[in-house]
Order: structure tokens, then sequence, then C-alpha cells
């Protein structure tokens, strides 16, 4: 199968960290760049790599011939609010690492089979991507009627964009909890450290479940979802066993994650960045791997 | 006699915060019947400010910071409904509550909008400030954990408050680490950046038995707001109680407006009964102190050293030791099941 071909727009950290991974990629090809400053490293080094990088911005992306199959986006959530409508109309899809939420929010191995074929999709927040999966490996052994995350990221990896609008995270990654993690309810705490050395990522997940609840299955069920995670997400692991508290009607299941980048582009403590472009890379694999099933069940003309 | 004053008639404002520091040690679990009884006594008093939330602020009740018994926005509700002269105040963590939660506030009548933030973390702040100025309410920003930095730097992060619209910023000694001239010279630092722009408070702990003095040193050092906690009623052990400073500050002819008597009455008869225990100056509130740890997480300390069988100084040592932060309540638990892995080990 031939690799699918990708854009990346944005050329700053995460872009950059982005196009490490993609390059190793078996099944997609990143051969284009979008910037908008000129003195930009992160579009220095694309075009060493042998990536064709403009800072001329989504028109000259839109203006390559063949375009490309898939782009990924990470750059604002306003800006890609305004590029999504050209890349859908051109025909290219689009993987959103933005806040923007113009198509359904994913987390790989999670609801990523249901949205295959959208021209849009989210990737919710680095807290939604670490802590979803948690709270979807408890709900789908027992009905899980509260969730609540706590992501601790270290005040380095946290961007002015982040800064700026941290209700934003709260609330983009709250519902997730609830519309991908199957809690009735979600609630999503942020705490930026600025411990020095910096501190790797870490996220708490809370679920209320059912007293009479099989724990042994549920453990069970974790265990296998953060080996899920592990496998596009290398530095992501359960620290401790998931514990279970009896409290008031419910019992409280607590499970402890860590998150260590891989250390492509970013630092190693940033593993809110790492998982946010890890994701991003599954997804544009499986879209792609999608994209190449489609091509092959077309009828020949 | 002080380098500034707050209002002609008054030298200093004191801002009560046992309905809110005080839901630490209360567990979250106030009634309404206590804060009107709490806020009535304050406010006839002749308390100016009286601060009613979660202890982690807006939206903290939850299974980290733990969940309150009463709605907080009741709670804020009642407080208003009470108050005769008193303002009523409230406090929001960005990153734990959100903007609705101050647009619910202010729909509620609390009129003074707290924004704490790790004192390195004040740009989190910026849109809470930009919307409750919006809402007209009146601005505090608290840079918690102010002993962690030095003055010249928290002095840079409260500018950035004062620039996103907040009208006083509180040095926030949250560990009850700060030692006299150490309050004295943030104080310090922040009037001379801030000038004009936004005024200085200063909120002290009793981790190492300071919170009165360290507060007249603030006050000397040009701070013109002063917050403290009736019969200490806060989290480690105990904020600077209010009707102790109000005493010295008559003593030293610093007008506070609230009434001595009043006040000690009010302590003795209407907050102590609110408080499931008298806030203790005891092993563990001096470790918090000493180490420099989030007062916060006394409480959590206690419970989690019973459920795993761990020393709860313990804990709050190795909690200094990560540098955790307010907030990161969670984290305790990881410490808790990882000395009592270590201890199965030995």
């Amino acid at each position: 199968m031939a690799k699918a071909t990708a854009a990346i727009v944005g050329s700053g950290n995460i872009g950059t960290d982005l196009l490490f991974k993609l390059l190793r990629s078996d099944v997609v090809e990143p051969r284009w760049m979008v910037g908008i400053d000129p003195a930009s490293p992160g579009l220095r080094r694309a075009a060493e790599l042998g990536l064709s990088t403009t800072v001329d911005g989504v028109d000259w992306l839109l203006a390559q011939d063949p375009l490309p199959d898939l782009v990924f986006e990470a750059t604002s959530a306003a800006v890609h609010r305004a590029n999504a409508p050209r890349y859908a109309g051109a025909g290219i899809r689009a993987i959103d690492l933005t806040p923007a939420a113009v198509g359904p929010p994913v987390v790989p191995h999670v609801n990523l089979d249901a949205h295959l074929d959208a021209p849009n999709v989210n990737l919710i927040t680095c807290g939604g991507q670490a802590t979803i999966p948690m709270v979807y490996a408890v709900s789908r052994v027992t009905p899980v009627s509260y969730a609540e995350i706590v992501a601790t990221v270290a005040s380095k990896s946290a961007g002015p964009g982040t800064r700026a609008n941290i209700d934003e995270f709260t609330r983009t990654t709250s519902r997730g909890l609830e519309v991908i993690g199957g809690a009735a309810r979600g609630k999503a705490i942020i705490v930026l450290n600025p411990a020095d050395p910096p501190m790797v990522m870490r996220d708490t997940i809370f679920c209320a479940i059912d007293p009479g609840a099989d724990t042994g299955a549920v453990a069970a069920s974790i265990a296998a979802m953060a080996a899920d995670v592990a496998r596009y997400v290398p530095g992501y692991r359960l620290l401790n066993e998931a514990q279970f508290d009896r409290h008031g009607p419910h019992t409280r299941v607590a499970i402890f994650v860590e998150i260590a980048g891989a250390g492509d582009f970013l630092p190693a403590y940033a593993g809110n960045l790492d998982i946010m472009t890890a994701a991003a890379t599954r997804v544009g694999e499986e879209l792609a791997r999608s994209i190449g099933e489609s091509h092959v069940a077309a009828p020949l003309l | 006699m002080l380098p500034r004053r707050f209002s002609d008639a008054l030298d200093l404002r004191i801002t009560d915060s046992s309905l809110r520091d005080g839901s630490h040690a209360k567990r979250h679990q106030f009634t309404t019947a206590e804060v009107a009884a709490v806020v009535g006594a304050l406010d006839a008093a002749g308390v100016p400010v009286i601060e009613v939330t979660h202890g982690d602020g807006l939206g903290g009740s939850s299974f980290t910071y733990g969940f309150s018994r009463t709605p907080e926005q009741e709670l804020i509700s009642v407080a208003v409904e009470t108050a005769r002269n008193a303002k009523i105040a409230f406090l929001m963590l960005p990153g734990v509550g959100v903007k609705d939660d101050i647009v619910a506030s202010a729909g509620n009548g609390a009129t003074v909008c707290r924004i704490a933030t790790h004192c390195t973390e004040a740009d989190i702040s910026a849109q809470h400030f930009g919307l409750a100025r919006e809402l007209g309410l009146e601005t505090v920003g608290f840079l918690m954990m102010a002993h962690s930095i030095s003055p010249e730097d928290l002095a840079k992060q409260a500018r950035i408050m004062a620039d996103a619209g907040c009208q006083c910023v509180y040095v926030v000694d949250s560990a009850g680490a700060l030692v006299l001239d150490q309050v004295s010279d943030r104080v310090a630092a922040l009037v001379a950046e801030l000038g004009d722009d936004a005024q200085v408070g200063f909120h002290g702990h009793e981790n190492l038995g300071l919170g009165v003095a360290n507060s007249v040193l603030a006050a000397r050092a040009g701070a013109t707001q002063i917050d403290g906690s009736t019969r200490r009623f806060g989290a480690g052990a105990g904020n600077t109680p209010v009707e102790a400073f109000v005493g010295v500050c008559d003593k030293l002819g610093i007008t506070t407006g609230v009434d001595f008597f009043a006040i000690v009455d009010a302590a003795e008869d209407v907050v102590r009964p609110a408080m499931p225990e008298e806030c203790r100056l005891d092993r563990m509130a001096l470790v918090m102190g000493y180490a420099g740890v989030y007062s916060s997480f006394l409480k959590h300390a206690y419970t989690l050293a019973e459920r795993y069988g761990v020393s709860g100084a313990e804990i709050l040592v190795e909690a200094g030791a990560r540098r955790l932060v307010g907030g990161q309540e969670d984290q305790l638990i990881d410490i808790a099941l990882t000395l009592s892995s270590r201890g199965r080990q030995e």
C-alpha cells in the first residue's frame, strides 16, 4: 500500500515533534509543512529533513498538486476554525490538535473506529487523551456515574494558548469524560507545577461505581487499556495499583498514571504534549489505512 | 503611622476567611445554619469582608478535595442574605473552577472575586479577572505558596495580575512558612512594583505561630488588606486569628473597624461551635510550616495515614520533597501508597 501523504500546519514545538514521529511511520509520509514565520526553526528543520515548506499559509498548500491526503493542524483553535472548511472543500482529511473541536472528538483505541469516515477529527486535550481511556476502561465493565480527573503538567510545558484559556481545557476534557469515556458526569481539574527540574506529567482518574461491581474485572480492564495506550504512547504507565475505596453510596476507583514523553523533539517531562503528537500519529495511521482500504474497495474504472 | 491606608475610614481592611479556609478544617461540611450564624456574628462585629466558598474555591467539591455537604452557591446566597454591612467574597482557582462559577456567584450577590494561582502561574488568571471586572466585581489576586520564590519574582507575577484587572494582590503564605522579614520583603516588593495600580494584601497561616506578627509586618510594609480567620478556623494550624489581630491593631492605633469585644465573643460563642475541633499548632502543622507544605494537605494526610497505616508527617515531608503545589491533593494518595509498599518491603 502506498503511504498516505500528509501536511503539518504549524511549525512550532508540537508540529516539529509530530514531524519526527510521522517520519517513522510506515503508512503516513509527511511531505509539507506550513508556517507563518520565515525565521521559524521548525520550518528550517523540516526543510532540512526534505519537506516542502512555506510561510504562505494554507493558500499555498491548497495549490499543491497532488494535494495531501491528510492535514495535521498544530496551530490554534481560531486558525483551525478558519482552515477547516477549506480542507474539507479540497477533500483533505483533517486531524486537529487544537481545541477548535470542529470535528468529532476521538481517542485511539476508544472511539476512533466510529469516526474513520469523518472529514475532520479532534484530539480534545492532553488531559483527555491521558484519562478518557481509563474512564472508558472502567465504564466498559460497569456503569460510571461520575468521573473526575486531575492533570498535573510541568509549568514549562504549558504554552501561552493553554494559559490564556485554561477554562477551555477543563470544559473540553470534562465533556470528553462523559461523551467518550462513558461517565454520566465528568469533571476535570488541571494543575501547573513549576518544580525544577520539571516534573513528568501525571494524571489521577477517579470513577464512582456501584459497590457491587466486579473490582477484579475493573482492574484487569484498566491494565489492558494501559497496555493498549502504551503501544502508541510508550511513556504511558500506571503508577501503583488501582485503589478501590467505599465512598458514600459508591465505590471510588482511583487510578494513577504517568506520561513521560518520547523525547522526539520535546523534552521527556512534556508527556502532555507527547501524548497529543503520539495520538495524532496513531489517528493519522488509522485514517491512512482506512483510506487505503477504501481505494482497494473502489471499483476499477 | 502605616505607609499606606486602605481608605479614609480604615487603615486596614480585614477579610475573614473562616467560611472558606475553615472549610478545609471542616472537611467542607458547612451547613446553611452555620454559615448564617457565623456571617451574622462577624457582620455585627464590623468585619468588612467575609469569604464563603469550598476551601479549594468554586467548583472545589470533588473526590480530590472533598465533596461539599451543601452546594457552595447555597452557602453564598445565605451569606449574602444574612450580611447587613459586610461584603461577601468568594475564591476561585483557575483550573479547578470555571468562569460560569464566577457568574453564578455574582448572580447570588457576592461582590468580591478572589482569584488564586500558584505564585509562578499568575497568567492563567487573566481571563477570570477580565470577566470579574466586566461583571463589576471587586477583584483580589492570590499568589499562593509565596514563600517559594523571591520577592522580585513575586512582584513580577503581581504585575501580571494587576495588568489583568486585579485591584489588590495578596502575598499568600499558604504553607505558613514565611518568617517576619520574609513577609515585609515580599509585601514591599509588591508595593514598589504596583504603586497606585493595585493594593497589596497578606494572607497568613499559623504553622509557625506567626500569623499576627507577620500581618503587622505586612501592614508596616504597605499592605492594606489583611486576611484572618476568627478562632484561626482555617487549614493547617489555621489562619491569623482575627480577634487577636484586631486587639493588636487596637493597641498599635491601627483602625480596622472591627469591635474587639464583639469579635472575641463571636469567636467563642458562634465560630467555635461551628468548628469540628480547635486548629492546633501540633506536629503535623509544624512540619508543614517548617517544610513549606500547602496547609490544606493536613486533613488529607490524616485520612491517608489511617487508610494506609503510614506516618502522616512522612506524607507531608514527601509532599514537600516532591514540590507539590496547591491542588495536587491527588498525589498525596500516590505518596501514601508508595510509603506503604516501601514499608511492606522492609
